[in-house]
């Protein structure tokens, strides 16, 4: 039954996906350590480095888009679950630091004794062991969406309503971690990380595994996203979408549906955020900006919404244009946002991904109805295609 | 000057110390004294000021301010003490008692009389004691009050002597309060400092409380009784006056938001339009009052108390401006596509972000508060600043103008039959289009309006409206779309609940706790406050 789920889940471009993901992570690490730096097959790890931040981008657009490309639902909150990840991650590493920070406090991380904490406040306990944080990794940001969801999908808040409280959510969220008395860091957050894993996180090889984990995990979780939503239940999901009323009046428990969704998602944003923080060496409240869950939202918009693959391609690429356009013309690059923003929206709603796709589904169409014309295809075939490509 | 008047006075009470037997009264001829000064060394001086002072004679101010500015001279030839201006020929000379002149001299002919900052301090506290004698009447009540701030028993014997001459009845009454806390700490007799306390308790507030707490410690066991009397009564009301301040910082924040949210009331609230850029019309606003003020300062500075009242109709104009090309160039293709508007409006706040970054720079822009907005007013036990009062008065003015428009006019009538039934009002011949732009462009322009107040009383940067944006959503959320009065309401008990959350839990802490509580009550009731009700919800 399982093992039907998952074939289920590997489609044509699915398959394609996940084989390139794999490749990149066996060949971009592998350029990086085994090629001598004047190589032109070279890739430095800074460049490396980027690329794993893109991809941790994309696993945070892939479960944006599950919710909202499938269930209908705009969280401008996935900043959040994202940093709540991160700030998990960030912890263990904190703790691994041990006596080496500037204090030399074995126990507490350096900004607890600059604040005179005395001891580990409660919620920092186990956050030394590997496994106790990846648990909190997906915990944290599930539990918090299970609370919000429950309580939001139950009472039927949804569309913009939702939206806007998911925003009071994360900026909440981001003036409570900015104030130093929450045991977080404060506005500078957890940095000057080490070790992981008794690795240092400098290291050339430790950024290699990292690099070469963010992409197979982004490749399991987009085969586990894949197979939700070609399952039965992904199919209701997609009319929970388009009619929520009408699912819920054929007897689905949608709010159940999309509880399930939502948290799954937020779980995918909080690995997402446990993968970006070892790479990018700092986490701090900042990461909670509302301004930061929106952006988010056109990396799936640019893809394709809905697409799965498509927030992923939107994320790399919006967030390469971003690091080429800060580097090159700091002033041009809100405009370049803002105006893709705009342009998405007005002329490109399916987004690249979907836009190609409908592109060949119309093409398909044509085809039949040329080849129906010509009396060699019978009616079904052709109402089939129209059907699809609308 | 009353302000200088008031700083000396002030120093007196600190310094006063140092010249406590000058203010016996002597009522002897100053003259003498001060011509003594010409041949008296620092340690002469001193005593000399001491005596001048103690002649009570307020015409010897004068001479006294001008020894302090270094501007007192006596002549070579017979030592006769002058005050001296320099005019275009040498020296103007005046009379230091009479300000007759005395004719203008070269700078050879007489020499000044040498000064330190020890005697500048004698003569402040002198003059400041004097000036309970000064016949401005504003200038006595200015020392009075100074005695009032920092009380002490020697200033007891000058505050009676005043206060027998006095007249008028104001100044009486605030140095009968003055010679009350004197009182206090003086070795007075005991019925006479029970009257004191009794007289500082009608004073009442933090001053009242202050005085009487500061002489506790030290009062008659005998007077126990009635002073904590005397502080329970005052401390029981302190409690209310504070709880009004809270109310009132409650309101004026609600006022803040009011204004923040009101534009979006009608974008979000009756158009359905999720106008993330509402926060930049708000920015745009307040740029329009800095640019208003530009012109004025540098070409018709006079105008400048006017610069809010000409920056209003401006910004109203620009940012409506804005939004109908927004309107007509985003958001009219985007009708019926709520989440979808939601991402073009905020790519739209980007780019004006970075517009306004490009023209005027990333830093905060000066503007200016005109005359009748700045400085404030007391109200029993609590400040009212002007600036506050005005914006609440200005938020209510907007709202019952806009609720004018929406209820009695042509265009609120067309607004509203759009927004109920689209293809109806169309069928009925209304020019549906163009009630959008317009109602977009009046929301965006009451944005701009609300720009203009904030710009008084916050900083105005690029990043102004990202500020009021969450906010703006809560406001209109909580109230509930598509009613004005949900919005006013919602405003309000959001900035008193804001308030009075901060005493006990802190500012931000406050916040988190107002926005989770939003979370909770939307939940509650997904509509708001004051939900339509009715086939508008559905629509």
């Amino acid at each position: 039954m399982i093992s039907g789920f998952i074939l289920r889940a590997l489609e044509g471009k699915i398959v394609v996906a996940i084989a390139v993901l794999i490749a990149i992570a066996i060949l971009v690490p592998v350029l990086n350590l085994l090629t001598p730096p004047d190589s032109a097959l070279h890739i430095p790890t800074y460049a490396m480095s980027l690329f794993g931040k893109y991809l941790c981008y994309a696993l945070l657009a892939l479960a944006l888009d599950l919710v909202w490309g499938y269930c209908g639902i705009l969280s401008l909150g996935h900043g959040a679950f994202f940093a709540l990840g991160g700030y998990a991650m960030g912890m263990y590493l904190m703790r691994q630091i041990g006596p080496r920070g500037t204090y030399g406090n074995p126990v507490l991380p350096d900004f607890m004794v600059f604040l005179n904490y005395k001891e580990l406040p409660w919620f920092w306990f186990g956050m030394d062991w590997f496994v106790v944080a990846m648990a909190m990794v997906l915990l944290v940001p599930g539990l918090l969406a299970f609370v919000f969801g429950w309580f939001a999908f139950r009472s039927r808040v949804n569309g913009v309503y939702l939206s806007i409280i998911t925003q009071a959510m994360t900026y909440a969220l981001m003036l409570a971690f900015f104030r130093n008395d929450m045991g977080f860091g404060g506005n500078n957050g957890l940095t000057d990380f080490k070790d992981i894993l008794g690795f240092q996180v400098q290291a050339d090889g430790t950024r290699a595994v990292l690099f070469a984990l963010s992409a197979l995990v982004l490749a399991l979780c987009l085969l586990t996203a894949s197979a939700i939503v070609r399952s039965k239940f992904g199919k209701v999901l997609v009319g929970v979408r388009d009619a929520e009323s009408r699912v819920r009046f054929l007897g689905f428990r949608v709010e159940n549906m999309k509880l399930f969704t939502f948290v799954v998602s937020a779980m995918f944003a909080g690995i997402a955020g446990a993968l970006f923080v070892p790479q990018v060496g700092i986490i701090n409240p900042g990461e909670f900006a509302p301004a930061n869950s929106i952006e988010i939202v056109v990396w799936t918009a640019v893809g394709g919404r809905g697409t799965l693959i498509g927030p992923i391609i939107g994320a790399v690429l919006v967030n390469a244009g971003k690091s080429f356009f800060t580097g090159a013309f700091p002033e041009f690059w809100l405009f370049a946002l803002g105006g893709l923003f705009i342009f998405v929206t007005l002329f490109l709603p399916r987004g690249i991904v979907g836009t190609i796709q409908h592109g060949f589904k119309a093409r398909k169409a044509l085809k039949a109805a040329a080849d129906a014309e010509k009396g060699r295809g019978d009616a079904q075939t052709v109402a089939q295609a129209v059907q699809a490509a609308e | 000057m009353i302000f200088r008047t008031f700083v000396q006075a002030f120093f007196a009470c600190f310094i006063l110390s140092f010249s406590v037997p000058a203010f016996a009264q002597s009522g002897a001829d100053p003259k003498p004294l001060i011509d003594g000064l010409a041949k008296a060394d620092f340690a002469e001086a001193e005593t000399l000021i001491g005596q001048i002072a103690a002649t009570g004679d307020v015409r010897v101010v004068p001479a006294l301010d001008a020894f302090a500015e270094g501007d007192l001279y006596f002549r070579k030839s017979d030592s006769a003490v002058f005050i001296g201006k320099t005019g275009d020929a040498g020296l103007d000379l005046t009379d230091p008692l009479t300000g007759v002149s005395a004719g203008t001299v070269p700078k050879s002919a007489v020499t000044k009389i040498k000064i330190n900052n020890n005697l500048r301090r004698v003569i402040s506290s002198a003059t400041g004691g004097l000036t309970l004698l000064s016949p401005d009447r504003s200038v006595r009540l200015a020392a009075a009050d100074a005695v009032l701030a920092s009380p002490g028993a020697e200033n007891l014997g000058l505050v009676e002597a005043a206060l027998a001459k006095e007249t008028d009845p104001e100044v009486k009454l605030r140095m009968t309060e003055a010679r009350a806390v004197s009182v206090l700490s003086s070795d007075r007799s005991i019925d006479e400092k029970r009257d004191a306390i009794r007289t500082i308790k009608t004073i009442g507030g933090n001053n009242a409380l202050s005085i009487l707490s500061a002489v506790s410690g030290s009062i008659d066991p005998s007077l126990k009784g009635d002073l904590d009397a005397a502080l329970a009564a005052l401390q029981s009301e302190q409690k209310l006056w504070d709880m009004a301040q809270n109310v009132w910082y409650g309101l004026s924040l609600g006022s803040v938001l009011l204004l923040a949210a009101i534009g979006l009331a009608i974008t979000f609230g009756v158009m359905g339009i999720i106008n993330m850029a509402h926060g930049e019309m708000v920015m745009l606003g307040a740029y329009s009052t800095f640019m208003v003020q530009e012109v004025i300062r540098n070409h018709a500075p006079g105008l400048f108390d006017w610069s809010l009242t000409i920056a209003l109709p401006v910004a109203f104009l620009v940012t409506g401006a804005v939004g109908l090309v927004i309107e007509r160039a985003v958001i009219r293709f985007l009708y019926g596509r709520p989440l979808e508007t939601l991402l073009a409006t905020w790519g739209v706040s980007l780019i004006l972000q970075q517009t306004i970054r490009s023209i005027f720079g990333p830093t905060n822009q000066e503007v200016g508060n005109p005359s009748w907005m700045s400085g404030s007013f007391p109200v029993g036990g609590m400040t009212i600043t002007w600036n506050r009062m005005w914006i609440i008065v200005f938020s209510l003015v907007i709202f019952f103008a806009l609720l004018v428009v929406m209820k009695k006019s042509a265009y609120g009538l067309n607004m509203r039959a759009v927004t109920q039934n689209r293809r109806m009002a169309s069928s009925m011949g209304i020019r549906t289009p163009w009630v959008d732009a317009l109602t977009f462009a009046l929301g965006s322009g009451i944005a701009g309006i609300a720009g203009v107040a904030l710009s008084q009383i916050d900083n105005v940067s690029p990043n102004l409206g990202q500020s009021y944006i969450i906010d703006s959503f809560m406001v209109v959320v909580f109230g509930g779309v598509g009613n004005l009065w949900g919005t006013l309401v919602g405003a309000l008990s959001l900035g008193v609940l804001n308030k009075f959350l901060e005493p006990s839990v802190g500012a931000v802490l406050g916040k988190i706790l107002v926005l989770v509580l939003i979370i909770l009550f939307i939940q509650k009731r997904p509509r708001g406050l004051f939900a339509l009700k009715g086939r508008a919800v559905e629509a």
